[in-house]
């Protein structure tokens, strides 16, 4: 019996490893249930289902919040969405971020020069080493 | 008994503040173990995103997606920086900022323009007061930062990008090499760098559903998105661990400053004795 090997993964965590007989997974353009030795094949998912049967026949399923499907002649890869994903919930979300940002510079009361700032970590650098080496000498 | 009573209430109060130093090293060194897990699960998936990109690009020599293209004039660079939302670890925030400064005056030496996304409350409060153009921002993301609290930032750096105000992203954390290591980092994100180890034979194609370009687009978009949240976990753990060493060395400093009250008090104490005994004594032999 034929098997391939099976990687779901998300940027968050490792969700399955395994040798699997068949992946079935829910792709932009259809079901699609991949076999060993299947041709090399890319596709978007959608939400939904990613089930694996096992090598003893047993199946076990994973939501898949979308995501990449890759398949290998002797690996098949599922690379996950860890949320919903779309170009307004994406777009509303870098709305989100700028208006953040705007608000913070509202929050602005005195504006500093690069320099002035630079100059002022530089001298907050400078105490922390004379504190560090003040600590060595004191241990002796 | 002068002065004693004043001393003893010192030592308490240092003790207490030893309480607390000792609690808040103790708290970051299991949080220490719990950010490295995150950070060793994170890894595969940006691994198996390189794979697909060189894949991708190397079977379509033809498609040159936008974030690969090298732009030869920059005007205008953005910088993601990540840093801590709380204070309390040393110089790690102080150092990162050092750095990202000298950067930027670099590059307004050069008349290039900078933009800045600030992740972590302290880079937010960092850059409020500085003249730089604040363009994104989150905070507060907590122990178990997500992808998706990333989102908006990231998109308004790639949509910068896209639409061709900004030639060049980098970013800007603390890389976690060990406990007692943290090293502030500068990354190029945008284009990305092309890679020496892809494999260079290649007689496959693969099958695209829909067409390359868009499966190529989603990959890069997530894979930028992967290296933004593995620098944020990055910089977790660096986080902890700056933390328990400051803290450490904070419990060490009230030990040491308690020994000594301790010595002073014991001092002062035998003095006033020794000075009871002789006046008793003195009184005595007045008789």
């Amino acid at each position: 019996m034929s098997t391939i090997r099976c990687d779901i993964v998300s940027a968050e965590s490792e969700i399955f490893q395994g040798t699997v007989k068949m992946v079935v997974a829910s792709g932009e353009m259809g079901e699609l249930g991949i076999a060993p030795r299947h041709a090399p094949l890319i596709t978007r998912l959608k939400p939904g289902q990613v089930r694996v049967t096992l090598e003893n026949g047993d199946e076990q399923s994973f939501y898949v919040s979308g995501g990449i499907l890759e398949v290998q002649p002797q690996v098949v890869t599922v690379l996950a969405d860890t949320a919903i994903r779309a170009k307004d919930l994406d777009e509303a979300a870098a709305g989100k971020a700028k208006e953040d940002a705007e608000k913070i510079i509202a929050n602005r009361t005195d504006v500093m020069e690069i320099a002035e700032a630079q100059a002022q970590l530089a001298q907050a650098a400078a105490q922390l080493a004379a504190l560090e080496q003040l600590r060595k000498t004191l241990k002796h | 008994m002068a002065g004693t009573k004043e001393i003893r209430t010192k030592i308490k109060s240092v003790q207490n503040t030893r309480k607390v130093t000792r609690a808040l090293e103790m708290v970051s060194a299991s949080k220490i173990r719990r950010a490295q897990e995150k950070m060793k699960q994170s890894r595969p998936y940006a691994r198996l995103m390189r794979q697909v990109i060189g894949h991708v690009a190397k079977a379509n020599a033809d498609y040159v997606h936008p974030f690969m293209a090298a732009r030869d004039t920059v005007k205008r660079v953005g910088y993601v920086v990540v840093s801590t939302d709380r204070g309390l670890c040393g110089g790690l925030n102080t150092n990162l900022f050092r750095r990202i400064l000298a950067e930027i005056r670099e590059h307004q030496k050069n008349g290039v323009e900078v933009d800045i996304v600030a992740i972590g409350q302290k880079a937010s409060v960092f850059f409020r007061r500085l003249k730089v153009n604040l363009v994104g921002s989150v905070t507060h993301m907590g122990e178990k930062p997500e992808v998706a609290q990333l989102i908006g930032v990231i998109k308004v750096m790639l949509d910068g990008f896209t639409e061709g105000k900004l030639d060049r992203v980098f970013l800007v954390y603390n890389d976690f090499i060990n406990t007692m290591t943290q090293k502030a980092r500068t990354d190029q994100l945008l284009p990305l760098p092309e890679s020496e180890s892809l494999e260079t034979s290649h007689d496959w194609d693969y099958l695209y559903e829909p067409d390359a370009p868009t499966v190529l687009d989603q990959v890069m978009v997530r894979y930028v998105e992967s290296l933004v949240y593995q620098a944020v976990l990055e910089n977790l753990a660096s986080e902890h661990a700056a933390r328990m060493v400051a803290m450490k060395s904070a419990s060490d400093n009230a030990t040491k400053l308690i020994g000594t009250l301790q010595l002073v008090y014991n001092k002062a104490r035998q003095a006033a004795i020794t000075q009871e005994i002789s006046e008793i004594v003195g009184g005595a032999a007045a008789v």
